[in-house]
């Protein structure tokens, strides 16, 4: 019998683990090692922070789930890996430190055939001074959506400004990225409309002024250098269909700005053409940037080798193109395919763990030198998708032997769905519905846009809105392993 | 004042952009249309998923 050990229960791990246990049977063992007891639909966190959802509606307890699907469940934190073992054993191992409050603190060495490291973003608060409070926490100047309870927290505080704004007191709205090089700028893009669709209906609208502050260098950017999309016969820049999004709602924006310092009711920024300058608020959401969790490595003989296996952002290295040099060498090609670790061939990287070869948006920065571009995003549905076929891959490595067929899941060939809403009413608010193919783009095979404008749309309606609460209900469906769940697409 | 007239003359930025008319904002929310573009995006959205597989 051989273990596979997957680090990180969200949208990736959640998937491996639970396909491999599926397709490996009672041959194998599955082991999920992850630090929170719930599993969390995160998209659906941005209605939490409006208070159109509760914490309950959008996570569901992880151990029943994993008891039926026969998954060996720890409720812990990963601190290190030894893909060497170490002087007393040639087998790898993971160092976990529980963080169940039965055996908070203790510490154990699990032994591993194959391990997916699937622990998705350190969220990073203390890179901007003010922003987090220098312990890895939020600080409590902003608020964040990135988290159930985090959403729950700012569900409170949007209620406190709308409270203000009925007694007449006027509130301004910071919303967007905490830092140059964030990512993410869909939840932050998505959390802005439905704080104006909410304002709107708790008629206060005209009580509120609303600003969004953002690292793209064009609005509509989201970190994949934008997208070209049909529209209405047109094929447009997402920077015109996103001005108009800002626009019609009255919603004023900032861009290019690397957010270099948090106050109480103030930031500081810096713009891509070098000025500074500071924005007031009253209510602020802004997304921090991600790292890796900080996952160390060491050798047999003890030497640290974190730096083999993971790049200096944290991240686990791949199969990606790290040598790729300047933008204009970027090619669809440098993007991953199997997400193998080169150095240990039993590690693998699923999701937002495993690291880019670069960004995908056009790299910027200030003259001052300061970095000011997203970084690439790692939406759902390519993290479910890369999770599925990394499950894929270690099933047979495990059931044929190691000169298995990897299965592949490039983002420069695969597409992503997204859903930005604008409320939560059936018959009231709108969404913008947007696909994307591919993530990143290939400008070999599509040289004006680098995507298939058949297949990259983007539309404003109620339709959204229904299918963003079809979305809710299935994937919270599927990660609950009920019937017919490996029907149902990541 | 048309909703559009109000919004273009509050900033040069918004100026510059589109602005939909009072018909592209009806469609937004008619149910009978919504219900027609839920059936088309979503199976553009199954051909996408199908195509990333
Ligand atoms: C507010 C918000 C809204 C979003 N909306 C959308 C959307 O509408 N559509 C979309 O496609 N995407 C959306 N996303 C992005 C989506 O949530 C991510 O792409 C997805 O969660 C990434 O999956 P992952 O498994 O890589 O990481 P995660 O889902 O974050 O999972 C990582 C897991 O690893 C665990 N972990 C952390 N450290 C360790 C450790 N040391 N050891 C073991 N486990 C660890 C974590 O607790 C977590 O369970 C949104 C993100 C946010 C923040």
């Amino acid at each position: 019998m051989a273990r596979l050990i997957v680090l990180g229960g969200g949208v990736a791990g959640h998937t491996t683990a639970t396909f491999a246990a599926k397709w490996l049977g009672s041959q194998h063992e599955v082991v999920v090692v992850t630090p929170n007891a719930k599993w969390n639909w995160i998209p659906s966190n941005i209605w939490v922070g409006v208070g159109q959802m509760t914490k309950e509606e959008v996570t569901f307890d992880l151990a029943s789930v994993y008891a039926k699907a026969g998954i060996t469940y720890k409720q812990a934190k990963a601190v290190s890996l030894n893909p060497e073992g170490n002087e007393s054993s040639d087998k790898p191992f993971v160092t976990i430190e529980y963080t169940s409050k039965s055996k908070s603190g203790e510490s154990e060495n699990i032994e591993y055939d194959y391990i997916v490291n699937a622990t998705g973003p350190k969220l990073n608060f203390d890179a901007t001074p003010g922003l987090g409070n220098g312990q890895g926490a939020m600080g409590t100047n902003t608020v964040s959506v990135c988290t159930a309870d985090h959403a729950v927290h700012a569900s409170h505080k949007l209620q406190e400004s709308i409270e203000k704004m009925k007694a007449g007191e006027r509130q301004k709205f910071l919303i967007g990225t905490g830092h140059g090089m964030c990512t993410c700028q869909g939840a932050a893009f998505e959390y802005i409309f439905n704080i104006e669709h909410e304002l709107k209906k708790a008629g206060v609208r005209d009580m509120a002024d609303i600003k969004w502050i953002s690292n793209e260098s064009f609005l509509g950017d989201f970190g994949m250098g934008g997208l070209h999309m049909k529209v209405g016969g047109y094929v447009v820049s997402s920077k015109l269909f996103a001005e108009s999004l800002f626009a019609e709602r009255n919603v004023d924006w900032l861009i290019g700005a690397h957010t270099s310092k948090v106050e109480e009711g103030k930031v500081e920024y810096e713009l891509l053409d070098g000025s500074k300058g500071e924005e007031e608020f009253d209510f602020a959401m802004l997304i921090p940037p991600f790292a890796g969790v900080g996952l160390k490595a060491y050798a047999k003989d003890g030497e640290d080798i974190t730096a083999t296996v993971f790049a200096p952002n944290g991240f686990m290295k791949v199969d990606a193109n790290y040598a790729a040099g300047a933008y204009e060498n970027w090619k669809a090609s440098d993007w991953p395919r199997t997400y193998q670790n080169p150095t240990y061939k039993n590690m693998f990287a699923a999701g937002i763990a495993f690291a880019p070869p670069h960004i995908i948006s056009k790299p910027m920065s200030s003259p001052n030198g300061t970095p000011i571009n997203p970084t690439p995003p790692r939406t759902g549905m390519p993290s479910g998708i890369i999770g599925k076929a990394v499950a894929h891959s270690v099933c047979d490595l495990m059931t044929k032997g190691e000169n298995a067929h990897l299965h592949e899941a490039s983002m420069a060939e695969m597409g992503a769905a997204c859903v930005a809403s604008a409320g939560k009413g059936l018959t009231t608010g709108t969404a913008a519905a947007m696909t994307v193919y591919p993530v990143v783009p290939d400008f070999e095979k599509y040289p004006g846009t680098g995507r298939d404008t058949d297949y990259t749309f983007g539309e404003i309606g109620l339709a959204g809105h229904w299918i963003k609460h079809i979305l809710h209900h299935l994937f919270l469906y599927k990660a609950k392993l009920n019937p017919g769940w490996t029907l149902i697409p990541e | 004042m048309k909703h559009e007239e109000k919004n273009f003359e509050k900033s040069d930025q918004f100026n510059l952009t589109m602005i939909p008319g009072s018909f592209a904002r009806k469609m937004r929310t008619c149910v009978i249309w919504q219900f027609i573009r839920f059936v088309a995006i979503n199976i553009k959205m199954i051909i996408v998923v199908s195509k990333s597989h």
